[in-house]
């Protein structure tokens, strides 16, 4: 009796814990929204606002008069999803290669890809810079759409998924006059759904959210994804903080409703492609 | 025509169709080396040639528009002399220990929790705490740029509530927490503020790695440890925490990587110059402003290479430390 007692109070316990953990998580993100309600004024006044004001729309003029955000919100989407379905493809065209042949120097190969996963960015940032300028993409989506397809993280990734489809239905196929692309495309693509979403959406969360190769390759204003603007605006003097989040809004809303259609998949595949290794 | 000449018929047309493109065909033999060969194309393109070429440059002295001058190893010697670049290491390092630490203790923590079976809801919790990771850091960074405030903050309204209690006013008083504080107008605040912001995204990512690592780990084990007359910690500090190790390893290592490059919170955060007397600015921020604001290209990759360096020991510290020869 005493014990089981201690044991829901323990339990308890354990919950206002997580549940504050989840407070934390998500208060950020609901005063931000309240934020881009709310006036300069009222901001930055003493008085605490913790609920929504009726200056969105208010905000959201000056916001558009600072920044063309519905254009930088279309960069944002238009490199994303361009970059993600090529990244996708070229991922998982290189984990197949690797999960399902063998090959002289596979393993080397494959050990080289992985370590160059540990090579740090920042190491090329500046003859990348040099190099953009020199092939003419600077001001361009190109950089952030080519250099990145076929990546170390995504082969890897798609690679765990792969080992696993049965050797026997690629046999199957090769047998009924198959070529070897034809049955990455028809077979292979479509059962590694799980693992194409987990790469998906990180890759596109990765650009959506990139600000340093953005911030030094985009110049014009028409051009910026919406990092760079938000970047630029709270940059520019006299910020207006409730226009600010307005941005900051429209550049968390969109991936939190990918997360939320996406996690029950995204967290599978994480966790499936993780316990595989 | 009956049915079984149509049937012959497609067959042939099929045959002469696979001969016409079995030039392009591949063959089993060369197929994974075309699939794979993308990524060393690209990598050969946008990896290797920067590397090799920053590495040039950083025996180089040269602005991007003028003469290129070969100066030897005198960029090295103008990073490792400048007091700025030290200043930086300092402050990245700091933040490195304040960040690193409580959010791998965290992950770990959530992470057993979640995955020993007694809590409900688990997939809302972590799914919750997963949240703050996938959101742009620029749009976070400006949200906890307001909360962090100094007058019309809501951290410091909040402590100042709290100061009217008798034990938080105390242990406000030991820590030297004079309110309101400017979290990030302070040379010693910034850096708190910085790892406070990378902690509250990240500890989600790591908590996720350890969950993954968990699920690994047969439940027998567990079954056995309790049969034995282990209690919760014992299990955890006698089965969990050895047989997570390669994925501390994995953790604490990306976390180096990461970490020790940090540039986005804090450019938000105190802006490009690193705020004030420059505590916010990290390595990587001083190696974009020598190299973009600056223009100077050689020292800029001079820095790079040296951050690297630093990147490599503490990583392979950490293999030292969470890496046993049986290991992966």
């Amino acid at each position: 009796m005493k014990n089981s007692i201690r044991g829901s109070i323990k339990k308890s316990l354990l919950y206002i814990v997580l549940f504050l953990g989840v407070l934390i998580t998500f208060f950020p993100f609901f005063y931000m929204f309240v934020l881009a309600t709310r006036s300069r004024a009222e901001i930055f006044s003493s008085t605490q606002t913790l609920w929504f004001g009726d200056h969105f729309i208010n905000n959201l003029q000056i916001l558009r008069d600072s920044v063309p955000i519905f254009r930088n919100l279309f960069n944002s989407i238009f490199v994303a999803t361009i970059g993600t379905a090529f990244t996708m493809f070229f991922c998982a065209l290189g984990g197949y290669g690797f999960a399902k042949y063998d090959f002289k120097w596979k393993d080397k190969l494959f050990f080289a890809m992985l370590a160059t996963m540990m090579i740090p960015g920042l190491l090329s940032i500046i003859p990348w810079f040099i190099m953009m300028n020199y092939f003419g993409w600077m001001d361009t989506f190109y950089p952030f759409i080519i250099p990145g397809i076929a990546n170390a993280f995504g082969i890897f990734l798609m690679r765990q998924f792969m080992e696993s489809i049965p050797g026997d239905i690629i046999d199957a196929a090769r047998i009924d006059g198959c070529g070897e692309f034809e049955i990455f495309c028809r077979i292979i693509l479509p059962i590694s759904k799980t693992g194409l979403s987990a790469l998906g959406i990180l890759t596109f969360l990765g650009s959506w959210n990139a600000l340093m190769g953005p911030l030094l390759i985009l110049q014009s204003e028409e051009m910026w994804t919406l990092p760079v603007a938000l970047t630029r605006l709270a940059d520019s003097a006299g910020v207006d903080y409730g226009a600010t989040m307005v941005g900051a809004s429209i550049a968390v809303v969109p991936i939190i409703v990918v997360f939320v259609i996406g996690s029950k998949k995204f967290m599978a595949g994480m966790l499936e492609g993780a316990t595989k290794g | 025509m009956n049915s079984s000449d149509i049937k012959t018929n497609k067959v042939t047309s099929d045959k002469t169709k696979n001969k016409k493109t079995d030039r392009f065909r591949l063959s089993i033999k060369s197929a994974p080396y075309v699939f794979i060969s993308p990524f060393f194309i690209l990598f050969l393109i946008f990896g290797v040639f920067p590397i090799l070429y920053s590495f040039f440059l950083s025996f180089h002295s040269w602005d991007g528009i003028g003469q290129m001058e070969f100066v030897g190893l005198s960029n090295y010697a103008y990073v490792l002399n400048d007091d700025w670049f030290w200043e930086s290491v300092k402050n990245t390092f700091i933040i490195f220990i304040l960040t690193t630490i409580p959010q791998h203790i965290i992950a770990l923590s959530l992470a057993f929790v979640l995955n020993s079976g007694f809590v409900k809801m688990k997939e809302f919790f972590r799914g919750s705490y997963f949240l703050p990771y996938i959101t742009s850091a620029v749009a976070i960074a400006l949200v906890f740029d307001v909360i962090l405030g100094h007058r019309s903050g809501l951290l410091n309204a909040i402590l100042i509530q709290l100061e009217t209690l008798p034990p938080f006013a105390f242990l406000f008083d030991s820590v030297g927490l004079d309110l309101p504080v400017r979290w990030l107008a302070e040379a010693r605040w910034i850096r708190f503020s910085i790892a406070g912001l990378v902690t509250w995204r990240f500890t989600g990512w790591n908590m996720l790695i350890y969950f993954a690592g968990l699920q690994n780990i047969p439940n027998s084990l567990y079954e056995a440890a309790e049969i034995d007359g282990a209690n919760k910690r014992q299990v955890f500090t006698n089965v969990t925490l050895p047989l997570l190790r390669p994925m501390i390893f994995f953790g604490v290592t990306m976390s180096i990587i990461g970490n020790l490059q940090l540039f986005e919170e804090p450019f938000i955060l105190v802006g490009g110059d690193g705020g004030a007397g420059r505590a916010g600015m990290t390595t990587a921020m001083y190696l974009f402003r020598t190299g973009f604001h600056w223009r100077q290209f050689g020292e800029g990759s001079a820095m790079a290479y040296i951050l690297a360096i630093f990147i490599v020991i503490l990583s392979l510290a950490s293999r030292k430390i969470f890496h046993k020869e049986n290991d992966l």
